[in-house]
């Protein structure tokens, strides 16, 4: 198959699934978003001979529009422009999951200095700040009184994109000190891994350390679910583990970074993702009733 | 294994054989981090900074 390639910085996630690509034969074409230009009539060559797109723009700026113009043009997308723009925004996401009743971290969003102040002595302390967009664990605050709030909300909202004045505030969840992620296709576990640090933030991404982890049947389906909630596709999804028993599932990612997740298992995720992207193609190109 | 020039210090940097445009490589000399943007030939520039809405 044509596979295109969304990209503006090969990792070395993008690396592992150009040479399963490679290797399986398939033609792989990358395409720069810094350097493509998306009109209104036809995708950036070569992208309209393409069977798939894959969009691995690591700005989620770009993500969302890149995959927006790839469905206009009627392109098969990975992931699809509504999964993108649910994952993409913290309040989405988190809107999506409470609307299919998954459970979720407690949040509340206010718009003013004065009303996020009020949100997070309603949460007490102490509670959680983060970015309605970001990742890696970046701007995320762990408020534990009342003057660091103060603080943290007016540099906020005198420094920051006037996104940051969208206050997304959540409670602090006791996680024992590890959270889970679980790589989905379309709902599918393809594998997971806890991370695990001594500081509250344990993103692989801020130095957590990684190992698989076996997927229970609570943790599967919540990962089912998540990715149903989003839309579907290439997911990662991150869950906590809850005191009382039970999960909460927390993010949802849409250009998921597997770098640290395949290292960490037995499992050949890239193997596994194209697997997935093959089939894919297949069921759409015999939907199409045309020859595979 | 290819070579290029760091195009802060100068230094001769390695690329990994199997070295892809958009690839990003440190300088072992300078820390830089450069952006791959030729294979054949080698070619590096300086990588974007950071930008807050990177990540997965």
């Amino acid at each position: 198959m044509d596979v295109g390639l969304l990209y503006s910085r090969i990792r070395p996630d993008e690396k592992l699934l150009l040479s399963e690509l490679r290797e399986r034969g398939h033609e792989v074409h990358k395409v720069d978003v810094r350097e493509a230009t998306f009109g209104l009539d036809a995708p950036p060559e070569p992208l309209d001979d393409c069977d798939v797109v894959l969009d691995r723009c690591m700005a989620t700026s770009r993500s969302k529009y890149a995959s927006r113009f790839m469905a206009h043009y009627d392109v098969p997308v990975v992931n699809s422009p509504e999964t993108a723009r649910v994952c993409a925004d913290k309040v989405e996401t988190t809107l999506a999951l409470s609307q299919a009743g998954i459970p979720t971290p407690e949040t509340t969003v206010a718009f003013t200095r004065d009303s996020a102040l009020e949100a997070i002595e309603a949460f007490g302390y102490p509670c959680v700040l983060k970015p309605v967009v970001g990742s890696w664990g970046r701007l995320m605050a762990k408020i534990e009184s009342r003057s660091a709030a103060e603080a943290v909300l007016e540099h906020k909202e005198t420094l920051g994109h006037y996104e940051h004045s969208v206050f997304y505030v959540q409670q602090f969840v006791e996680k024992p000190g590890r959270d889970l992620r679980v790589l989905t296709v379309d709902g599918e576990p393809v594998a997971a891994m806890s991370r695990s640090s001594d500081h509250w933030l344990t993103n692989a991404a801020t130095g957590a350390e990684t190992d698989a982890l076996a997927i229970d049947d609570e943790v599967e389906r919540l990962a089912r679910e998540a990715s149903a909630a989003v839309g579907g596709g290439l997911l990662g999804v991150d869950l906590m583990e809850l005191d009382s028993g039970g999960y909460t599932v927390h993010e949802v990612n849409h250009t998921v970074e597997f770098k640290a997740l395949n290292a960490a298992v037995d499992v050949d995720v890239a193997a596994k993702v194209v697997d997935w992207l093959e089939a894919n193609v297949a069921s759409q190109t015999a939907s199409m009733g045309v020859e595979a | 294994m290819t070579e290029a020039d760091c195009v802060t210090c100068g230094a001769a940097v390695a690329l990994p054989d199997d070295a892809e445009v958009g690839e990003i490589v440190d300088c072992g000399g300078c820390g830089t981090e450069l952006e791959v943007i030729g294979v054949d030939p080698a070619e590096l520039a300086e990588a974007p900074d950071l930008a807050e809405d990177w990540g997965e």
